[in-house]
């Protein structure tokens, strides 16, 4: 971390019976970088770490903001949640949407960069067009696909009709409203991965490349021996990223049903997630189920934690192919 | 884990690049276009929707081109008698949130990456690694005790509840640190303590000056994912005090089938980033590329 290049250190200590000008100076440069650093952690404890500390707590009671007395009742949310079958449900629609999204996302990302790692002519066009979609909001994007998505009038019926097929009631079946909810998530992730994929790729050494001609390997072989390992880190920091956020996908699903306050995720809860549920145990309707929304917090952070430890020992692998 | 690459030698790259880079072919050209279409058409599509009546949307074969109905339903959105959301009170309050929140993390950012990056003090190593470490909690999942903290400091419903848990990111100071190091002499910092500045008035006249391409950057992306954020607002704001989305959102299920209106306010809460994206889109993607992580 550290590269040695420290501009301010303290005076040397010849001084030590300074005058006050001196004295003060010594103790701006002890002091003040403490009070520069402060406001982040005074921040991030206050709104970031203390909340998610005080979820443990708050997942032991049976806290319930319609009542003002809580008690203690120690795992008892975390019992009723391993029965909850909601909650279940919630975790595989969760898991199945994140690996339908994320799987084909991250690919074309790699494809994506790869043809915008030659020279090219409109450049900065090509590279604004990719990322188009990450400037929309969350919210802009699920409304509009669910509009494209819709049963009578949406875009994607009509085209499939071309095709002998449907109309499709995309948001009524479980696998095709994952469906949908994956090509909004992939749409508009893709191409923010692509850029990071292809700065990347430009960091690789030429003389891999090289070298690997002179070997006469050729572009598809490069490719996959020198580029895919070569940006192994990176992958692997993509991969991490997209589970995280995949794991608490929350605003698409939650627009995509149509009268959205109950937060169910469909009318048999086909594409509720696991966010979805702790908002609606929490927030939706009249619930305010505190302590219980803390253990589905805390079990989420958990999921989360596992499969991320997953995929980096799997995406660990990929220098092997070396 | 993660690495800002520090702006690269342009030179020894652009040297090499006849070599390394293979020219791109008209196969590259088509499918580069056709993922441009891809990436455009869904925005075109809220456009096509949004200027024409909501009869339009049902006919068959569907309408694919722009009507002339768009100044019609843009009246109807921003007529919060009509409608259920007050769409002015919403941009407003969007517009300060995101002024606000952007100001600060800049600000913060580049004051705590000074601090690393040109200070030397106990148990630095250990608060610059905790910071990194922060940015893989998800701390959205605190959301239930922060706003039973929201309502003990009486901001439910209120900006401040919006606007003080994004004073700061992570990924800020991160950034600001790496830019530092690289981009402000040391040489700099020492003159400017021969010639008397304290600490401060130093960050002030020679490091915040010296850091404003990386703090454009930093303040680009801060105020987007500020004016696109919807989950804590939409838990702690009411539809009565709303931020953009959180109206867009309130507007969508109280219209579930006027797809011309629902899309005529999503359209109106995008058009402000598309906007900035057309004249920064550079400085953006510049951003992004150099926050890519090299391990």
């Amino acid at each position: 971390m550290r590269n040695g290049t420290t501009a301010i250190a303290p005076p040397p200590a010849v001084r030590k019976s300074g005058t006050v000008r001196h004295r003060l100076r010594r103790l701006d440069v002890k002091a003040s970088p403490y009070l520069y650093v402060a406001p982040f952690f005074l921040i991030f404890i206050a709104f970031g770490l203390f909340p998610l500390g005080y979820t443990a707590w708050v997942s032991l009671t049976d806290r319930n903001l319609l009542d003002p007395a809580t008690s203690f009742i120690g795992l008892q949310n975390y019992t009723d949640l391993l029965h909850d079958s909601y909650f279940w449900n919630a975790v595989e629609n969760t898991l199945g949407i994140w690996v339908i999204s994320t799987v084909p996302q991250l690919l074309l990302a790699l494809g994506f960069a790869h043809l915008l790692n030659t020279t090219l002519r409109a450049r900065t066009l090509f590279r604004m067009s990719v990322l188009l979609p990450q400037v929309t909001s969350l919210v802009a994007v699920a409304l509009i696909f669910t509009q494209l998505f819709s049963k009578d009038y949406g875009l994607m019926n009509y085209v499939l009709h071309w095709f002998g097929i449907g109309p499709v009631y995309w948001e009524a079946g479980r696998f095709s409203s994952w469906i949908a909810l994956s090509t909004m998530v992939i749409w508009r992730w893709t191409g923010y991965n692509a850029l990071i994929y292809l700065a990347a790729m430009q960091a690789i050494p030429d003389d891999l490349y090289e070298a690997a001609s002179i070997d006469g390997a050729r572009p598809a072989r490069q490719f996959f021996h020198i580029t895919v390992p070569m940006l192994r880190p990176t992958i692997i920091f993509t991969v991490i990223v997209s589970t995280i956020g995949g794991l608490q996908l929350f605003t698409e699903p939650y627009l995509f049903e149509p009268s959205h306050y109950g937060a169910t995720g469909g009318s048999d809860r086909q594409y509720q997630t696991v966010a979805m549920y702790l908002y609606e145990k929490a927030f939706a309707g009249s619930q305010f189920k505190f302590g219980y929304a803390s253990a589905i917090a805390w079990c989420l952070f958990l999921l989360i934690a596992v499969i991320s430890a997953i995929n980096f020992l799997i995406v660990r692998r990929i220098r092997s192919a070396e | 884990m993660a690495a800002v690459a520090v702006p690269r030698a342009q030179s020894s790259s652009r040297r090499h690049l006849s070599r390394r880079f293979h020219r791109a072919g008209p196969v590259t050209y088509i499918f580069l276009i056709l993922v441009a279409l891809g990436s455009l058409f869904p925005l075109y599509w809220s456009l096509v929707v949004a200027s024409h009546d909501n009869s339009a949307v049902s006919s068959y074969p569907p309408v694919l081109t722009p009507g002339t109905e768009l100044w019609n339903n843009i009246k109807r959105v921003f007529n919060s008698g009509e409608v259920n959301v007050d769409f002015w009170t919403a941009l407003l309050n969007t517009t300060i949130v995101a002024t606000t929140v952007t100001v600060a993390v800049v600000f913060f950012s580049a004051l705590a990456g000074f601090a690393f990056a040109k200070m030397k003090f106990r148990g630095e190593r250990v608060m610059m690694l905790t910071i990194i470490a922060t940015m893989l909690v998800p701390v959205q999942l605190g959301v239930i005790p922060l706003y039973i903290e929201m309502i003990h400091l009486g901001w439910v419903n209120r900006l401040p509840a919006v606007i003080a848990p994004s004073l700061v990111t992570a990924f800020g100071v991160f950034l600001m640190r790496q830019y530092i190091v690289s981009a402000v002499p040391n040489d700099l910092i020492d003159a400017a303590r021969v010639d008397g500045c304290h600490t401060l008035r130093t960050f002030w006249h020679v490091v915040l000056p010296a850091v404003r391409p990386a703090a454009a950057v930093l303040g680009l992306l801060t105020f987007m994912n500020t004016w696109n954020d919807f989950f804590w607002p939409l838990i702690v704001l009411s539809p009565r005090n709303p931020t953009v989305q959180v109206a867009v959102s309130t507007l969508a299920s109280g219209y579930v089938e006027d797809y011309a209106l629902v899309l005529t306010g999503t359209f109106i809460s995008i058009v402000p980033l598309l906007l900035v994206f057309l004249f920064l889109g550079r400085q953006i993607i510049g951003g992004i590329m150099q926050g890519a992580v090299k391990g």
